[in-house]
């Protein structure tokens, strides 16, 4: 394996010389994550720079949601539960960990089907499940609200922030950047397909490919960008075989289908995106926390703002990197972070610094 | 004796004399206890190791281990590494009302095997009772007292350019294990833990009379905490990441849930900085010895800045940051 990269390293640079300033954009933070531990900007030339998007599902989520969540965690008779990257958002002073160190009954789930499980075992009690990611985790959400509804859990609810990357691409790239390719997310297409991002090349005109996670599979769709760019072609080619299809996971989009509907959602960063967010559809409206607890969210507002000085909306759009930022390394910390993507461990900032800014 | 810890257990009267005669001394049983003095008086040399720890895990019985084992192994395993023989532990227990009899026997039976498998006494000890709610079920500390025997002594706990650092066998095994049993993750066969008294296996190297710079168990912030105690502002740690052993299911565990084996708790395993010229001959002996036959050499000190780099598979370095706060398991 290594002798192969050495040879892509080597394509890598002999095509790059012809180029100039090539900046490539990941939009996964797995990608994000991979990229800092094989510390692949070792092996590419100077010119060609990696930068990541909105690719961390726990940073671009709006401040707002991160509040009505707190706000919800919050209340006496809810069980929280909720992915561990959720947990050190901060919301002003506070956060979900700062409720859990209080006591507070939150529950870190590794499923969004435990949530089931945890309503089971307490009858008694509000159990509310933070729908948070991509369309990797939303599959399962939808699983979740299915098998809820199946069994006629009443004691059960969701607060939904799923939201969908295309979208967000389009709205991010559309009318021209400094992005000259795009390194498409391996999870998010085995669910929709490679096809999914053919729009990439049609309409943004920017060569894209499909990426695996290991180091030799991100280097060979790098390899493969700087090809087309080299040869001036704007295609979408799928790079990660072994687990993407053109059209995706079939069951999944279909449960997709069953249980949300699109609707405008609001990325940190970025603003409202037309069609980006995933609703629960009417059919299944008794399991949506933002309905069940409308009164109570009613008054949530985001009155707390950003940390002054804090850049995670320009690093979400790409236009910096996280050691640009004056708090980098020193007032944001893993375990104490002014902004969403030091707390989520898949967000830039934590990549950067866990690997070594 | 009642079948659920109460009150009365902590108050020193007849339910806490049942307690230490028919549960606490025959299963410590040892001529430094059983007199039930105040303290107890025991053999020593003129230098001694001494340690404490305090242990709160939940649950408290997880594949591999229990907090028995663990309570045992922990305090023992400070001792060992430090150079010393471990000899004697103190047992000193906070339960909550209500505890079950019947898990207090597991775990203090399990206590007795383990001071067993470790060569130490169980010589002194304590029981307190707090009202239910005040505690959750039980906490456990242990003080331990190590000698120094054949005129060994304490290891200077300094590494110097040149020394290889051994991993004694996998690592991450105790903290994943913990982690999938405490969040009821259901990995199929389960995790195990490695729990163990790690002080046989380090007699061994001490016997050989190797040169041995520094040697510590890599417990709370895993291997990467170890290796940035050790590190000073003259040197650097290498570490071969290709070479660190990881158990399979360890490895996909950690992958799933996105953590780094080289930031989770270990509980039976030892790191060596050990001279170059010795490596090998240290490394054969622990490998002689089941709990050892996985070690392994995985990296270096060099001259360096006080830092500790990872060279990959691929041959590009990254640097190891210092572990923060609690690992939470994440998203996708």
């Amino acid at each position: 394996m290594k002798t192969e990269l050495e040879a892509m390293k080597k394509n890598i640079a002999g095509l790059a010389e012809s180029l100039g300033q090539v900046t490539i954009m990941e939009v996964c933070g797995t990608h994000t994550a991979s990229i800092r531990k094989y510390a692949i900007r070792e092996l590419l030339p100077g010119n060609v720079k990696l930068v990541s998007g909105p690719g961390c599902p726990v940073c671009v989520t709006p401040e707002q949601d991160i509040a009505a969540a707190i706000t919800l965690a919050e209340r006496e008779e809810v069980v929280f539960a909720c992915f561990g990257d959720m947990m050190r958002v901060p919301w002003g002073e506070r956060s979900l960990y700062s409720l859990y160190e209080r006591g507070k009954d939150i529950r870190i789930v590794t499923s969004p089907l435990d949530a089931l499980r945890i309503a089971r075992e307490h009858p008694g009690r509000e159990v509310v499940y933070f729908g948070i990611g991509f369309e990797t985790t939303a599959p399962l959400t939808a699983a979740l609200i299915e098998a809820a509804d199946e069994c006629g859990m009443e004691n059960l609810s969701v607060f939904c922030a799923h939201k969908t990357i295309p979208p967000a691409i389009m709205q991010l790239l559309k009318g021209g950047s400094s992005i000259a390719a795009l390194l498409c997310p391996g999870h998010v297409a085995t669910i929709i397909g490679a096809q999914a991002f053919a729009f990439v090349a049609d309409e943004l005109k920017l060569p894209a490919a499909v990426a695996g996670f290991e180091a030799y599979e991100i280097m060979a769709a790098l390899l493969c960008l700087l090809q087309m760019l080299h040869r001036g072609e704007r295609k979408c080619v799928n790079m990660y075989p072994r687990a993407v299809t053109e059209q995706g996971n079939r069951v999944a989009l279909a449960l997709l289908d069953q249980v949300f509907e699109p609707c405008d959602a609001i990325w940190r960063g970025l603003g409202e995106i037309e069609g980006s967010g995933l609703r629960i559809k009417e059919r299944y409206r008794k399991f949506d926390a933002a309905c069940k607890f409308k009164t109570v969210l009613g008054g949530v507002v985001d009155g707390a703002g950003e940390a002054p000085g804090c850049i995670c909306a320009r690093i979400l759009r790409g236009q910096s990197i996280p050691t640009d930022c004056p708090h980098f390394g020193g007032a944001c910390q893993p375990e104490r972070p002014l902004g969403p993507c030091m707390a989520s461990s898949e967000g830039s900032c934590a990549a950067y610094y866990r690997y070594g800014g | 004796m009642e079948e659920r810890i109460t009150l009365a257990h902590g108050a020193g009267g007849e339910a806490y004399r049942e307690l230490v005669q028919e549960l606490f001394l025959p299963a410590y049983g040892n001529e430094m206890l059983e007199p039930l003095t105040d303290a107890a008086i025991c053999s020593g040399s003129s230098v001694i190791a001494m340690t404490t720890d305090s242990f709160v895990v939940k649950p408290l019985f997880f594949p591999g281990g229990d907090l028995g084992r663990l309570c045992v192994s922990g305090t023992v395993n400070d001792l060992a590494v430090s150079g010393a023989c471990p000899k004697y532990i103190s047992v000193g227990m906070i339960i909550e009302a209500g505890f079950a009899m019947e898990t207090l026997r597991r775990l203090v039976a399990s206590i007795a095997a383990t001071a067993r498998e470790a060569g130490v006494s169980v010589v002194t000890g304590d029981t307190k009772v707090v009202e239910g709610g005040a505690a959750d079920g039980i906490f456990i500390n242990t003080a331990g007292i190590g000698v120094f025997l054949n005129g060994r002594k304490p290891l200077a706990q300094k590494i110097a350019p040149g020394d290889k650092i051994i991993i004694t066998g996998y690592m991450a095994s105790h903290g994943m294990a913990v982690l999938a049993a405490r969040e009821n993750m259901d990995f199929n066969p389960p995790i195990e833990s490695d729990v163990a008294p790690l002080s046989a296996l380090i007699d061994q190297v001490l016997q050989a009379d190797s040169a041995i710079n520094a040697m510590r168990d890599p417990t709370r912030g895993g291997v990467a905490a170890t290796l940035f105690e050790w590190v000073t502002p003259e040197t650097d740690i290498v570490i071969e990441e290709q070479s660190l052993p990881v158990r399979p299911d360890v490895a996909a565990a950690c992958a799933i849930l996105g953590m780094d084996p080289l930031y989770i708790a270990n509980e039976g395993i030892v790191l060596l900085s050990v001279p170059a010229r010795d490596a090998e001959s240290v490394l054969r002996i622990l490998q002689s010895v089941e709990r050892g036959k996985h070690a392994a050499i995985i990296g270096e000190v060099r001259e360096g800045g006080g830092s500790v780099y990872a060279l990959t598979e691929y041959g590009t370095h990254r640097r190891i940051m210092m572990p923060r706060g609690e690992l939470l398991p994440r998203i996708c």
